[in-house]
């Protein structure tokens, strides 16, 4: 199947796989060790599913304000992404 | 006793997994696939990086679309929530009325986007419209087409005329499960008009004024075909919206990548203002605040 009209790139493939596995991961890790949903610092309800939305978008504009303060690339914004998604997994 | 257990039920869902990739998810992934690169045309891509995500945390015209979306988006808010609040408190309760007020609250709800648009655009106009040629006769200088102020007055009470029945309705509904023996007991206690209101109606009505907000402000920050239809985004770039400067840089320009990376931006904003709206919502609930 010729799919190159796509213009797919394999930066967006890897992007995306990497998405794709830690869906897996935390699939696997809920059924493995199931967690019931908790009060962080937030004051909010959350299941690891929701640590996961709120690291991943949090991540999202971290990286667009390191673009606007410091423009790419990006090595340092995505160092303090891994330390606040380990933050709000830890206390959120 | 033995369970019998078997997954074999998930396979019903396949379809519409495979449905909604190929209709939302795969769509969005090419958006981000092509936020990364940059065309010509004739389906030649090129690799630009993260360079149009740069262009667009630093654009000038994206910061005043955006500006102008969220003004846009809480002067509606600001006039909608309590207006609809006021007329659902001043709808009738019971008779043959209630049916009658019912309808025609839901007359503009029924009215097509591009059509709500296309009565203002006629209604304001300067030399047929009733709106525009009354208020000429009456000595004010109101021209949406001219006038930054007149443009915006003209696109914010199109959507307060649009949507403020979905308010009211929502809050007549919220309205009606209040029980009479609140009132009888309010009345009791001697309860004046506002505190019967403040910790009797207000509270009931929680629930659905949330929705009402969620809907309003989602659906107003998406705004696209009323104002375009009314306004084209002008005078200048006064009423140009988030979702009207992407149409004109996606289709308009053909700018396919700085486009994606600007809707990726605009998705990830609502996301994060949708995401905040229902964690609100929903830890409220559960208070019971």
């Amino acid at each position: 199947m010729d799919l190159s009209w796509m213009a797919w790139t394999w930066q967006t493939a890897l992007f995306f796989s990497l998405i794709f596995l830690t869906l897996v991961g935390m699939g696997v890790w809920s059924i493995k060790a199931p967690q019931a949903p908790r009060l962080g610092i937030l004051r909010i309800e959350t299941t690891p599913g929701d640590r996961l939305f709120i690291s991943l978008l949090g991540s999202a504009f971290i990286c667009l304000g390191w673009l606007a303060a410091f423009g790419s690339p990006l090595w340092w914004a995505v160092l303090i992404c891994l330390v606040y998604a380990f933050a709000v997994f830890r206390w959120v | 006793m033995n369970k019998t257990w078997n997954n074999k039920a998930w396979w019903m869902v396949l379809p519409v997994v495979l449905l909604v990739a190929f209709s939302a998810v795969i769509p969005l992934m090419t958006v981000v696939n092509y936020s990364v690169q940059d065309t010509f045309g004739n389906n030649q891509f090129f690799w630009a990086g993260l360079q149009w995500f740069e262009e667009i945390v630093n654009s000038e015209r994206f910061h005043a679309a955006l500006g102008r979306q969220f003004i846009f988006s809480a002067v509606i808010l600001a006039i909608e929530i309590p207006l609809g609040i006021l007329i659902a408190m001043n709808m009738p309760k019971k008779g043959w009325a209630v049916p009658v007020c019912l309808v025609l609250m839901s007359l503009p709800l029924l009215i097509p986007w591009n059509v709500v648009g296309t009565i203002w655009q006629i209604f304001g106009r300067v030399d047929i419209g009733l709106l525009g040629a009354a208020a000429n006769k009456l000595g004010i200088d109101y021209n949406y087409t001219r006038d930054i102020g007149d443009a915006w007055f003209t696109v914010v009470i199109m959507d307060v005329w649009h949507w403020t029945s979905l308010v009211a309705l929502l809050c007549y509904a919220g309205l009606q499960s209040i029980p009479e023996a609140y009132y009888q007991a309010a009345r009791i206690d001697g309860a004046s008009g506002w505190a019967v209101f403040r910790y009797i109606q207000l509270p009931k009505m929680r629930g659905v004024l949330l929705i009402a907000v969620l809907l309003r402000f989602m659906d107003s920050f998406m705004i696209y075909t009323e104002p375009f239809v009314v306004t084209g985004g002008g005078p200048g770039n006064a009423t140009t919206f988030l979702s009207i400067d992407l149409v004109k840089m996606a289709i308009g320009q053909f700018d396919l990548g700085p486009a994606a990376a600007f809707s990726l931006v605009y998705f990830l904003i609502i996301l994060l203002l949708s995401w905040v709206f229902y964690t609100v919502m929903t830890n409220l609930d559960k208070q019971g605040r």
